[in-house]
């Protein structure tokens, strides 16, 4: 064996040998470094004649590639080496539990998302929406509506009154959302085609009735709309809320000062395990109000009742809120319990959509 | 309104089983509200005879009962602890199981006290036919052992209670519900013609009505020489089986001439009425002790009848005790009157009296059938107790008027969107009682004058529509037409919504409380106005509008608080009030904060929780803002807020010191003790209404963008300024410089404390400059700063941090 054979094969030995990337910077200085053992050959070149040059300076060059080579390689070995070292060194608990984002810890109340709802199903039906204030008139909740003063109709909504003012009139809080149609038939000509959803009051406290409640009413005025068109609205709005496919619902005669003819609307439904479920069982369950709209309301409103005909419908937001989806108690509804919010309650992003669904 | 089937059955001829009759009534607007059927829910009580009662080994009250409960079966033996189950006695027997309604359970076979016991002999209470528990039911000892109880015991007979709407006083009878299934095909109606009685003599005692419009008509007679015992079984029968107590006879005619005709009656002790009759006001103070036994003080909106001793009843509502008829009524004076339905209403309502006759006067009674009803009655009484009658005594109409409709044929049409052949119009109409003439297009309609509810087209096309049914009238799809498809909501809906979205983002949780809030604590937001308390509050601490959604909002913070949940941000977006005009009403929004329920997340974390504080708050009523459309940059905040907030620990928003967009901020330590909630909280209100509109644009397009090709050159200062100094003012001296080139300024710290002079902080911003033109040079940025440095200097008196 050559002295440059035992050299390359030494500084071979001494690159599988160095254990980090310092270690193997001496050995390349020592072999390649100016006053390295590869370069102090290469500087012996000068001194020989060509023959021998030639055959020396391929020799020795052959050697430095392979040490410049060697070198590349186990640079690579223990920086990757390193680097595994260092990640394994580095680890976090991934298990700690994380914060939910607050927009999946927020919740919109019930109420507010079945109004959504509610809304975006007679948008679609090509109804705006209309809104009157709380604090409304005698004349207005009342007497327009063709509730004769004194009549007993009046009795049937046990009316929050304020006290009466030096002109003896008083003011009430609405007993439901029909006085928002008279103002949009004041002040705009037909056709009309509003919903009005809203809160209203009455004295009542148990298990089924609050002071204070919710209902949607809608109104349609025009030329030519009759029952039959309330019929198909009212079934298209049913189907869509409660998100079936078929629903069956039952017309009955009843009487209401503002409508005439006056109905009530049940929903077929079977019930039991705590749920409802629609479009099928044995059960009706009333779940609006509804009729032609009285000639005296529309002359009280400045309407020709010979030209001018349409229909309208009230139902109870809190009622169809809590048969969606499955609250037991009206009065939770104002309870503010954060357990019961979170648990009914609909997150920030849940948006109520045609497209996407009502309810995901 | 309760009746029988056997009732009906009466008015009407029909085979129809009760079910058709009950669906039926309720698809014409009669609502079935129950049909309680006896004979079915006691149809496994049977008759049976105790044929022997031995006392139980083992318990000093009970007996062992072998029990013969007939058709030839083995004796029963049965436990039983009532103390009159005896050898021989004839009693109800009911198997294992059977339903017990009076207890509610399923009896099943037991071992009392180590007896086997296989059924019950029960009570009346046990079956809910009376309240009657001493003991079990003692039948006659002829009862026929082994038969069903119910059916032997009459209680065949299904009550059916209907939800009468207020408009169909003609259905407060039995007669007029049949009157409507008839017009319904289910059935012949019976109405034979009420033949007049004529009277003897002439009647003695003379009646004067004051005022005709508190009593449009008065009828009146006298049967002499009645005997006034207890009326037949039939009509007790009659009203027992709808829950009426029979008294006597004569009592018991006017029950049912209620019931059956919906014509409330009268009948007065013609002895114990002096003089003439006079119908009137009352005068005030005068009293009468009244049939239920109660005295009334009366005043001149009450209408009476009086006689020489005052007033003896009160009029269409009820009669008085001492001119009642008893058991030794000899002569009786019997009363058909029609009365003023607002004024029995209003006079019903007052003296707080639910009386079957005011039931019915206040719905308005038929006015033609005032003097039939008094000869139906008449006869009635000569039926049952004899007697000879006077002569009727007839003041004011007795007919009511005559209403005649111009009806035009298509108007069923044009309001049900269904055809109606002509015929079958004319054959409803008229098994309602109405009288049509002429055959079209528009027809003349008379109205029958019990149906006082009738009066115009549109209460006729109803009476079609509610006969034949409304399932006959065809679904029609509603067009859309063809106008473009627009946002629906008004601005304030959209505001609202976007309130709620963004807040429950920042995870709150959306609360809806009442509208109404105790006096006091409204007057700590500002309301409690005599215009907006309520005259008739539901209770104490929901007398009054609130003026503010914070009270209500921090009252359930409490109440969670109370139930263990101390962290919590609850929020709100509602209508507030100012008073009582429609402009008067706002929409606010509004939130609270407790304990660790700040913007980072709600409740402590590993990851780092600071307890909610004042800018958390702010944060909320900037989320609101932006969300609903404000103009952020015009915003203006002004330290202190309204009086129920920390004065410190406080801030005003808004636009200019005439609008006032919200507050935020820590609530007033003497707030929330007078809410009675723990502190610290925070909350923000700001009210929707009061942001400015923004303009409107022609199209739909964002502002065309500029980017600029030259990179933005950033700035950090440092200022240590007196520590009341506001960053605020900082940030806007800064901005100021150069509004053009400078695009935003941004404080990234804030510190006091060592290596800073006590009463003085140190406040870091980041300013970015973004050339439009070239590259900015060194000395450019560097007269920039200069002029920041100087700036900041002169408006905050602080100086460059070294």
């Amino acid at each position: 064996m050559t002295d440059l054979a035992q050299l390359e094969s030494r500084i071979l030995g001494d690159i599988a040998a160095a254990g980090d990337e310092a270690a193997l910077e001496a050995v390349r200085v020592a072999a390649l470094g100016k006053k390295g053992s590869i370069s102090a050959l290469l500087a012996t070149l000068g001194k020989m004649s060509p023959e021998e040059r030639k055959t020396h300076g391929a020799a020795i060059n052959l050697a430095k590639d392979k040490v410049t080579q060697a070198l590349a390689a186990r640079r690579d070995v223990l920086k990757s080496a390193a680097l595994d070292a260092r990640l394994a060194s580095e680890t976090i608990d991934v298990t700690l539990p994380l914060r939910e984002s607050p927009a999946e810890q927020g919740r919109i109340h019930p109420l507010s998302q079945v109004f959504e709802e509610v809304n975006v199903i007679f948008a679609d039906m090509g109804f705006s929406i209309a809104e009157g204030p709380d604090i409304e008139t005698d004349d207005y909740n009342f007497t327009k509506l063709n509730f004769p003063e004194g009549h007993p109709a009046r009795e049937m909504h046990d009316t929050f009154f304020f006290n009466p003012k030096q002109d003896g009139s008083r003011m009430l809080l609405r007993t439901h959302t029909s006085p928002v149609q008279v103002r949009t038939m004041l002040g705009q000509k037909p056709p009309i085609r509003v919903v009005c959803p809203g809160r209203t009051y009455r004295i009542d406290s148990d298990a089924t009735h609050t002071p204070q409640f919710h209902q949607v009413e809608g109104l349609v005025i025009d030329k030519g709309s009759h029952l039959g068109h309330l019929k198909w609205i009212l079934h298209e709005f049913c189907k869509a809320f409660f998100e079936v496919d078929h629903i069956n619902m039952r017309f009955r005669p009843s009487f209401f000062p503002f409508t005439e003819p006056s109905l009530e609307v049940d929903i077929q439904c079977r019930r039991g395990n705590g749920e409802i479920r629609f479009g099928e069982g044995e059960d009706w369950l009333e779940i609006l109000g509804c009729g032609m709209v009285h000639p005296n309301v529309l002359r009280a409103c400045g309407i020709d009742p010979d030209v001018y005909q349409g229909f309208a419908w009230g139902m109870g937001i809190d009622r169809i809120a809590m048969l969606k989806y499955g609250m037991s108690d009206l009065r939770q509804l104002f309870d503010s319990d954060v357990r019961w919010l979170n648990h009914y309650g609909f997150k920030p992003l849940d948006i109520p959509t045609l497209a996407g669904g009502l309810s995901t | 309104m309760k009746f029988t089937l056997s009732w009906l059955k009466e008015h009407l001829d029909t085979d129809e089983p009760l079910q058709a009759l009950a669906d039926k009534l309720t698809m014409i607007g009669l609502e079935v509200e129950s049909i309680e059927d006896k004979a079915k829910q006691l149809s496994p009580f049977s008759i049976a005879r105790v044929i022997s009662a031995e006392p139980h080994p083992n318990a000093d009250r009970l007996r062992v009962c072998m029990v013969d409960t007939g058709n030839g079966a083995a004796p029963v033996q049965v436990v039983c602890g009532a103390p009159n189950a005896r050898a021989g006695l004839v009693s109800v027997f009911s198997p294992p199981g059977t339903f017990i309604p009076g207890k509610n359970i399923t009896l099943g076979i037991g071992t009392i006290r180590g007896v086997e016991s296989r059924g019950m002999l029960c009570s009346a209470a046990e079956l809910q036919i009376s309240d009657d528990h001493d003991g079990i039911m003692e039948l006659p000892a002829d009862a026929p052992v082994g038969h069903g109880y119910a059916q032997w015991a009459g209680l065949g007979d299904p009550v059916i209670e209907i939800n009468l709407t207020p408009n169909r006083q003609d259905c407060t009878g039995v007669h007029g519900i049949a009157r409507d299934l008839a017009a319904a095909d289910m059935g012949k109606f019976r109405d034979p013609a009420i033949k007049p009685i004529n009277g003897e003599f002439p009647c003695p005692v003379k009646v004067t009505v004051e005022d005709p419009a508190l009593c449009p008509g008065f009828a009146l007679r006298l049967v002499r020489g009645v005997r006034n015992g207890p009326s037949p079984e039939w009509l007790q029968k009659r009203l027992t089986s709808i829950g009426l107590r029979p008294i006597n006879a004569l009592v018991d005619i006017t029950n049912f001439m209620t019931y059956d005709r919906a014509r409330p009656l009268h009948v007065f002790d013609a002895s114990k009425v002096k003089g003439n009759l006079t119908v009137r006001r009352a005068k005030n103070g005068e009293t009468l002790k009244a049939l239920d036994g109660r005295s009334y003080t009366l005043d001149p909106g009450i209408c009476v009848i009086a006689d020489d001793h005052g007033v003896e009843s009160l009029a269409g509502i009820m009669g008085g005790e001492a001119s009642g008829c008893g058991a030794g009524t000899t002569d009786v004076l019997i009363e058909s009157a029609l009365w003023n339905e607002i004024n029995i209403a209003q006079t019903g309502r007052r003296l707080g009296i639910n009386s079957d006759a005011r039931y019915r006067f206040e719905r308005g009674v038929d006015p033609a059938f005032m003097v039939p009803g008094l000869e139906l009655a008449t006869r009635l009484v000569m039926e049952m107790c004899g007697g000879t009658p006077s002569e009727n005594v007839v003041v004011g109409n007795a007919f009511g008027d005559d209403r005649v409709i111009d009806f035009p044929l298509h108007e069923v049409k044009r309001l049900a969107g269904i055809e109606v052949p002509f015929p079958e119009t004319r054959r409803i109409l008229g098994h309602l009682g109405f009288m049509l003439a002429g055959s079209g297009p528009v027809v003349k309609v008379a109205v029958p004058s019990w149906r006082s509810d009738v009066h115009g087209k549109a209460d006729i096309v109803e009476e079609i529509v509610r006969i034949i049914g409304l399932d006959r009238v065809p679904m029609t799809p509603f067009e859309r037409g063809d106008d473009a498809r627009k946002p629906v909501l008004t601005m304030i809906q959209t505001r609202t919504r976007r309130a709620k979205r963004a807040l429950a983002a920042r995870g709150m949780v959306e609360a809806v409380t009442w509208s109404f809030i105790a006096k006091p604590h409204a007057e700590l937001f500002g309301g409690g106005q005599a215009e907006l308390a309520l005259a008739n509050p539901i209770a104490a601490d929901l007398s009054d509008m609130r003026p503010s959604l914070l009270p209500g909002l921090v009252a359930a913070v409490q109440a969670n608080a109370n139930r263990g949940t101390s962290d919590v941000a609850l929020f709100e977006v509602g209508q507030v009030f100012r008073g009582d005009r429609p402009e008067d009403q706002f929409v606010a929004a509004s939130g609270v904060r407790r304990g660790f329920a700040s913007s980072q997340g709600i409740g402590r974390h590993w990851s780092g929780a600071a307890i909610a504080d004042a800018l958390d708050a702010k944060a909320d009523a900037f989320a609101v803002l932006a969300a609903a459309g404000a103009p952020m940059p015009a915003l203006q905040i002004v330290p202190g807020g309204a009086g129920w907030l920390h004065p410190g620990r406080s801030g005003t928003i808004q636009i200019g010191p005439q609008n006032v967009l919200g507050y935020f901020g820590e609530l007033h330590p003497r707030t929330l003790e007078r809410l009675g909630a723990d502190g610290p909280l925070i909350g923000f209100e700001v009210i929707l209404d009061r942001i400015p509109d923004a303009r409107k644009k022609p199209t739909r397009a964002k502002p065309l963008l500029e980017l600029s090709a030259f990179q933005p050159v950033s700035r950090d200062f440092a200022f240590i300024v007196d520590g009341t100094v506001k960053a605020g003012d900082i940030v806007r001296a800064a901005q100021g410089v150069d509004k053009k080139l400078i695009t935003e300024v941004t404080v990234f710290d804030v510190y006091e404390g060592k290596g800073i002079d006590p009463g003085k902080k140190s406040v870091a911003i980041a300013v970015t400059m973004q050339p439009r033109e070239k590259t900015l040079t060194d000395q450019e940025i560097d007269a920039v700063a200069a002029r920041i440095v100087a700036e900041v200097t002169k408006k905050t008196g602080g100086a460059l941090r070294a």
